[in-house]
């Protein structure tokens, strides 16, 4: 398939080279001496590669295999909870900080997986009611837990802080190859089919109720991670940080970056920190902001009428194919 | 939050269940109200109308406004709203929905999404995010005593003007030529236009009927408890899962979700906890949407090839 041994190695050396040189050229911008990273752009900086990391995992559920989920929010509190559940109980070192991260992966990916196998089979809108109704549940569910367990309506504060910026770096970076280098196997192919049509890559043999819930854990589990992430980079967590709302900002990462394309997310988790570090003070016109991106984005990606083809034709965009017809009556 | 329990004079078991069943089946009144559009939009679009919640928020401030500045009663206060959200709901379809008829499904919910979005930040904007309140004589009618009971009238009220609404539309959709249009764009928009159906102003018509039955809801909730810019996310998502849960896409499926699902939740938050109150309603949507997902009164769709 045009992926010989020595292109594989090729491409992977200059990936490590790559991410070498981005983390070195941090690393020195942050030196004291140097200072253009300071401490306040520090913490932007691991904001964005958290989200990046979120956003990733989302894109394989919904834009890679185009099953629409609006509840990521409720996995990435599965994550932070777990962590935070395991660090405030624990003392800090390198081995527990791993360890916590990890399990709020894996919890999150074990409650992705029994939600997938049932939610799974649901199509296209109704999947995308079903997730913003679980990730809610979880939210309430969260509320009401007692004070010493989770904390209840007031969170989990006083968290241990965990995560440095290596480790948010290395996480989103781990996840990015995972997600890239998945995306080049036979897997990756397999999961895109279940997005262009559903019927016909079963034809082809395709087992599509397995793709669906291999994109379903690992996008879960990433949520975990950058979860877990979260908690140990603000210190506290509460279950109305992890409502709609949030599952809905990292939609519009993924919308923004162009569904299914993993570069474009991390992209697009970069500039709408910065548009967001901008607009700081001014909350209302950075939401009015995004909901313009939203609709606009949508209407010149799929628009149907003269005008909008005449200009996706002139700037060459490609209009997106997504499984699930629109038209009455079929 | 939404509905605070007033335990009223009835203190017998019997007394007190009867005091539930008319609060949820007024709150019920309002999710009907407001799932009769999304379930109309639904049928005739396949689009979930996430900003349907925004226009009832819009339609409350409207009301608002016109009390305020106006002194206006009830009832041209909601004519005001309904006749302004009415306007709205064709404009958001004209701008947002109309260009992506085609599209795939998951583009226009997104669309929807950032139109939801938009109102309620464009009213945090203009008007605060603070939340505001109805002149407490503005929607008061008393209420009766029937024994032990107390009937609030304004509950009642709020159950009169659903009714009469829903037997007003049916008429609409079932006897005069628009609503033949919209009944036959819903079953095959190609047939209907090879018809000679105007398919884009069936399509109007039915956001014209959903908005204005939004501002009522918009009205009446403003009225009965208090409203602020981002009201409409709530109430939106329980009509909606009113509309599923009585089969979207179908009208008397649509009153019955919202009748069960008020009352469902009121008797949980007075019996179990009320904490666990909007869980309730998001487990009934998925429960409906695994074991029936066409509704309880849902005709199930095989999906073609």
């Amino acid at each position: 398939m045009g992926y010989d041994n020595k292109a594989r190695i090729k491409s992977s050396i200059k990936a490590i080279i790559f991410v070498g040189v981005i983390y070195g050229i941090m690393k020195i911008l942050m030196l004291p001496q140097i200072n253009i990273i300071n401490p306040f752009y520090q913490t932007i900086i691991m904001k964005i590669f958290i989200e990046i990391t979120l956003a990733l995992g989302l894109n394989l559920i919904t834009g890679i295999t185009g099953q629409f989920s609006l509840g990521h929010a409720g996995f990435m509190s599965i994550g932070a909870y777990t962590a935070a559940f395991i660090m405030l109980r624990t003392t800090v070192n390198v081995g527990m900080i791993f360890a916590a991260t990890l399990a709020g992966g894996i919890v999150a990916g074990l409650v992705g997986l029994l939600i997938g196998i049932p939610t799974l089979r649901l199509k296209g809108d109704y999947l995308a009611i079903a997730t913003l109704g679980l990730g809610e549940i979880i939210r309430i569910l969260l509320q009401t837990t007692s004070k010493d367990f989770l904390g209840g309506a007031a969170g989990l504060s006083s968290i241990p802080i965990f995560a440095n910026f290596e480790g948010v770096f290395f996480v989103a970076v781990i996840c990015f190859f995972s997600i890239s280098n998945l995306m080049k196997s036979s897997y990756g192919r397999a999961l895109i089919s279940v997005r262009e049509d559903e019927i016909a890559s079963e034809a082809m043999g395709v087992n599509v109720t397995n793709m669906k819930l291999l994109a379903f854990i690992m996008g879960t589990f990433f949520a975990g991670v950058a979860g877990a992430m979260y908690a140990g980079y603000v210190g506290f967590v509460q279950p109305k940080d992890f409502g709609f709302m949030k599952s809905i900002e990292i939609l519009m990462i993924v919308v923004l970056g162009g569904l299914g394309n993993i570069r474009g997310t991390v992209i697009a988790a970069i500039v709408l920190n910065i548009i967001g570090v901008i607009l700081q003070d001014f909350s209302e016109i950075r939401m009015i902001l995004y909901a313009l991106l939203l609709i606009i984005i949508m209407v010149i990606k799929s628009g149907e009428t003269p005008w909008i083809q005449k200009l996706r034709a002139a700037m060459n965009i490609k209009s997106f194919k997504f499984n699930g017809k629109n038209k009455a009556g079929t | 939050m939404m509905h605070s329990i007033v335990l009223q004079k009835g203190t017998g078991k019997v007394e007190q269940f009867i005091q539930q069943l008319i609060n949820g089946i007024s709150i019920g009144s309002i999710y009907a109200l407001i799932a009769l559009g999304y379930t109309m939009v639904y049928g005739i679009i396949k689009l979930i109308n996430f900003a349907h919640g925004d226009i009832l928020m819009i339609g409350g401030y409207v009301g608002l406004g016109c009390v305020l500045f106006f002194n206006m009663s009830f009832i041209p206060a909601v004519l005001i709203a309904m006749v302004v959200c009415a306007a709205l709901g064709v404009f958001t379809e004209k701008v947002a929905y109309k260009p992506l008829r085609n599209a795939p499904r998951i583009a226009v919910l997104i669309t929807a999404i950032g139109v939801s979005f938009l109102l309620e930040y464009l009213m945090v904007y203009f008007f605060k995010a603070s939340s505001r309140t109805y002149p407490s004589d503005f929607f008061s009618f008393g209420s009766i005593n029937l024994g032990s009971i107390t009937i609030s009238m304004d509950k009642m009220m709020v159950m009169l003007i659903t009714i009469v609404l829903m037997v007003l539309i049916q008429i609409v959709i079932k006897k005069t030529k628009l609503g033949k249009s919209i009944r036959a764009v819903s079953s095959d928009q190609d047939a209907a236009l090879l018809m000679g159906v105007s398919v884009d102003n069936a399509i109007s018509f039915t956001f014209i009927i959903g908005s204005a039955l939004a501002a009522v809801a918009g009205v009446m909730y403003g009225a009965m408890f208090t409203i602020n810019p981002l009201m409409g996310m709530q109430p939106g998502i329980k009509a909606f899962v009113a509309a599923v849960f009585g089969g979207i896409g179908n009208i008397p499926g649509a009153i019955l979700g919202g009748m069960l699902l008020g009352v469902t939740e009121t008797l949980v938050s007075a019996y179990l906890s009320s904490s666990i109150k909007d869980a309730v309603a998001f487990a009934i949507l998925i429960i409906v949407l695994l074991v029936r997902p066409s509704g309880l009164l849902g005709k199930n769709v095989k999906e073609k090839v």
